[in-house]
């Protein structure tokens, strides 16, 4: 099968790679990429772990073709820390526990960037709301909503 | 020696430092299983019956061996046939033979996603449709899930050759029942003459997966000179070695396993499922071999735990004294023996000081797949059940449930059911602790119009476990600390080593850095569960720094010319001291690491212990409900866990295992269960129909620590993973009761359930 030709920026750099029809983008970027910090738990968009941003918009990478990322800017987790610089959502994460086995966290992280750039005063209801679709089986996201809060507060500069 | 006594000022242990192995966890670049690759490895499937229950015909792989890019494919046949032996596997008892035959079906495939096949290709693509050429013939065979179903006499029988046991005289026809097992104090049956009110019920408990995120994976190394390497995520290098030496025929020494990051895994990960097939795959395409479950497969192929029906009697005299206790639990095994039977009976009685209590049970096999241990296992189910009663038993007496439990509630010196007599325990503290706790003495508020509120608690107790564990503590050669833990890391271990170590040797927990090792770098360990690794291997990595700590001191002596025992440790310096003291200028670590060649050579502590006297766990839970009349829904307002820990190495991480475990009890109690068609086939194997809580349904999880020292721990450790799954179905079910006037007594408590039991309560 002839491969599909892609050019797309990939945490800031452009990127161009070759897929075949039925390569999700979690496939390109784990397989094609060594990107592996976006997970796979379910590969049918329930779980969030291979959650990514695509022009800002928070997408299950298991949903999308390869292919479809032509001429889109996509931020995964290994892009999130600004050198080593981490995220303030990171830093938190780590503060407050908020990860015991660590496998939904890229994703989770992912996730609560694209709420704080949309709505960088959330409640704790709304966090909640919006992380409906990434799961967690270790913390009961008592932990992960308080890093969420805290790091949207240190963001906001209070 | 322990760090227990009052004048012992602890710097680093409760406090709550950042993990060791976070930051690669929050940028992404942690290994999990799936993660892994090496060179020129290629791809493993597996076939899975589509059957509940059917004898294998025949099985032609021709048309799947001559596909292009297909390199190996196996049967049973491609591994040794097993003969019958028992093991002890994770948290319960199993046999090699039954786990051989659950990785892979001889003769018979016992339920829908039993493997039957397996295929390396180059691509995962290839390994696909290559599963769809492989030819399997199979004779349809009458099946049985239902636990009660698969005890009556007239039950499809999954094994021709299974009587049960535990019951005389020995039955001489086969039959679904793997064993009997009871436990007894007193005499129960006359006991019951003594009691005022007497309640007695039946409940029902559904099949729940563990539900870790990550899918099982591997990539396996087997070379042409018979030595393989394995590369996965497990809670067990050491298991995972030792399974498939067994499973595959070979020399333990000749298998290396690398632990992976394990995300996350509840019991769900002390088996072996794809490393078998992928050695055998390995073996004869001579390639490495990589494979992962889909998330179908996980919840198609690998344990859930067991469903269970349970009796309960509970009789208590009219001042609230518990004076005869009896119950009888059916617990669904899966395909083979080995449900977590025994834990079942242990548990739910163990909160109460009982003089006259029978546990009796049985383990039962249908056409489900085999159970795997999930966080205190058995337990939640039995004490669902127990801790249900006793709330009713509360009710009829216009009791307090609380107080009732003050009344029975084993003490020091109680003996349990199971045999022991327990002692440095800390129940009656938990329950004083939800007494004055801000949650009970708060009003439950008015409920919503159309909705209905209420408020339920309930107790918990695990036994935990110690067991055989080894860790080491190494100075390198610029004074720097890594302490090696032979247990894979599943919620933060690492941490607690470090800290434990740091603590020992006076250092800073930001200079020590802690590692898993591989099964070559670290003596045996057992695997991480039964809530052992901060006790057991913390004790091991506590001993190995205080050689360390020691051998510091000795080599500090001999740089000083002075005796090894006028030296003094002291955050993480050697002094000289007595006579000597202020002699000589204290000697860091580095200063004597960088010397170590003229005193000794390296500097290296390593301790490899078969730990004892685990302290056993307790927990009360407060959870505030509010239930939708017209749709069923329950939406927990409040929920508060309340735990003995012994002594809180990370606090923070402890809070963490009761939030997580009371979780996965709220999702038990309201949304989860296996559902099955008719024909026996799994019908909700993904996340969307297998609901577990998102972070939508749940508030914030209130914990309150409670630190009864556990004294054959140096730092008063007792294990706190399992203890917190254990109250919540009955204290959400409780909670129910007290909102609707509803006795829940099948879980889960789903929408349609709740929504036809107030309709059938209104008549």
């Amino acid at each position: 099968m002839a491969k599909t030709h892609v050019t797309a920026t990939i945490n800031g750099e452009e990127t161009e790679f070759l897929c075949d029809g039925q390569q999700t983008m979690l496939d390109v970027l784990r397989d094609e990429m060594g990107l592996t910090g976006s997970k796979e738990g379910c590969g049918s968009g329930d779980c969030g772990a291979c959650s990514i941003l695509v022009d800002g918009r928070l997408v299950c990478s298991c949903l999308m073709f390869g292919a479809e990322a032509e001429g889109t800017d996509i931020m995964t987790i290994e892009g999130m820390a600004d050198g080593d610089k981490l995220h303030p959502l990171q830093q938190k994460f780590l503060e407050h526990a908020a990860l015991q086995c660590g496998f939904c966290t890229p994703g989770v992280l992912v996730a609560s960037k694209a709420l704080l750039d949309k709505n960088p005063n959330p409640t704790e209801e709304e966090a909640r709301y919006w992380l409906a679709g990434n799961l967690c089986r270790c913390t009961g996201y008592d932990k992960i909503i308080e890093a969420v809060m805290d790091a949207a507060a240190e963001m906001r500069g209070e | 020696m322990n760090y227990l006594g009052k004048d012992v000022e602890l710097k680093v242990v409760g406090t709550r430092p950042i993990r060791p192995d976070g930051v690669e966890k929050v940028i992404g670049r942690a290994a999990f299983g799936a993660d892994f690759r090496v060179a020129g490895m290629i791809h493993g499937k597996v076939l899975r019956s589509p059957h509940a229950h059917a004898r294998i015909k025949s099985i032609d792989t021709s048309k799947a061996e001559a596909l292009k890019g297909v390199r190996a494919v196996i049967t049973a046949n491609d591994l040794p046939n097993i003969p019958s032996e028992e093991a002890f596997v994770g948290e319960g008892p199993a046999n090699f033979r039954d786990m051989s035959l659950n990785t892979i079906a001889r003769d018979k495939v016992l339920y829908d996603g039993h493997a039957v096949a397996a295929v390396a290709a180059t691509s995962p693509s290839i390994a696909e449709e290559a599963l769809r050429l492989i030819d399997v013939e199979y004779e349809v065979l009458p099946n049985v899930i239902d636990v009660e179903e698969a005890m009556k006499p007239d039950a499809p029988v999954l094994h021709d050759d299974l009587f049960t046991q535990g019951v005389d005289p020995k039955p001489t026809k086969a039959s679904n029942i793997a064993k009997r097992m009871e436990f007894k104090l007193g005499d129960s049956a006359s006991a019951f003459s003594k009691a005022d009110v007497i309640v007695e019920r039946k409940y029902k408990t559904a099949p729940v997966h563990q539900a870790y995120i990550e899918p099982h994976a591997c990539v396996v190394s087997y070379g042409a000179d018979g030595q393989a390497q394995i590369w996965c995520s497990s809670q067990g290098q050491f298991m995972v070695r030792a399974y498939c030496a067994k499973l595959l025929g070979m020399d333990i020494a000749d298998i290396r396993v690398f632990p992976l990051e394990i995300g996350g895994g509840f019991g769900g990960k002390t088996l072996v499922y794809l490393e078998p097939l992928a050695l055998a795959l390995s073996r004869k395409s001579g390639k490495p071999v990589k494979m992962t479950m889909s998330r179908e497969e996980v919840f198609r192929g690998s344990g859930p735990t067991s469903g269970g029906a349970i009796n309960v009697k509970i009789g208590a005299t009219k001042n609230g004294r518990i004076v005869a206790a009896e119950c009888e639990v059916m617990l669904q095994a899966g395909a083979f023996p080995g449900s977590p039977i025994g834990p079942a009976l242990m548990t739910p009685f163990a909160m109460y000081d009982l003089s006259d209590v029978t546990i009796w049970g049985y383990d039962v096999v249908s056409n489900r797949p085999k159970v795997a241990a999930y966080r205190a296992p058995g337990a939640p189910v039995s004490t669902f059940a127990t801790e249900s009663a006793v709330d009713e038993l509360a009710k009829q007496l216009d009791m307090d449930p609380l107080e009732l439990r003050l009344i029975n509630a084993a003490k020091d010196g109680t003996k349990a059911v199971y045999g022991p007599t327990l002692k440095d325990i800390g129940f009656v503290e938990t329950l004083e602790a939800a007494k004055s706790s801000s949650h009970w003495n708060s009003p439950l508020g008015d409920a919503a119009p159309g909705k209905r509120r209420g408020r339920g608690m309930a107790s918990g107790f695990w036994f935990n476990i110690g067991g055989e564990s080894s860790g080491a503590t190494y100075v390198n050669e610029d004074g720097t600390i890594t302490v090696v833990s032979g247990n894979p890391d599943i919620g933060g271990s690492r941490a607690s080593m470090g800290m434990m170590a740091a603590e020992v040797l006076g250092m800073d927990v930001k200079d020590v850095r802690t590692v898993v090792g591989d099964t070559t770098s670290v003596g045996f360990s057992f695997l991480t569960g039964g809530s052992r690794v901060t006790f057991a291997t913390g004790m091991a990595v506590t001993q190995s720094a205080e050689m360390v700590r020691d051998e510091l001191c000795k080599r500090a002596a001999l740089l000083w010319e002075i005796p090894a025992e006028a030296v003094e440790w002291k955050d993480g310096k050697a002094y000289p001291a007595g006579d000597n003291a202020g002699k000589f200028d204290p000697l860091t670590i580095a200063d004597i690491a960088g010397k170590s060649a003229r005193t000794g050579g390296p500097i290296t502590g390593k301790a490899s212990i078969n730990a004892q006297g685990a302290g056993p766990g307790y927990a009360t839970h407060i959870c505030d409900l509010e239930v939708d009349e017209e749709t069923g829904h329950t939406t927990v307002l409040r929920y508060t866990a309340i735990q003995d820990v012994g002594k809180a190495i990370h606090p923070a991480y402890v809070e963490g295992q009761l939030q997580g475990g009371a979780v996965q009890g709220i999702g038990w109690a309201l949304n989860e269960e296996y559902v099955y068609t008719k024909d026996g086939r799994l019908d909700n194997a993904g996340f969307l129909d297998y609901r577990i809580p998102v972070a939508s349904d749940l508030p914030m999880i209130e914990t309150i620590l409670v630190e009864v020292p556990n004294p054959r721990h140096p730092f008063g450790v007792k294990g706190v993973g399992e203890p917190p799954i254990v109250p919540p179905m009955a204290a959400v079910a409780n909670a129910m009761e007290n909102a609707t006037g509803v006795r829940m007594s099948s879980l889960p408590m789903s929408p349609p359930r709740v929504r036809a039991a107030l309709d059938a309560s209104e008549g």
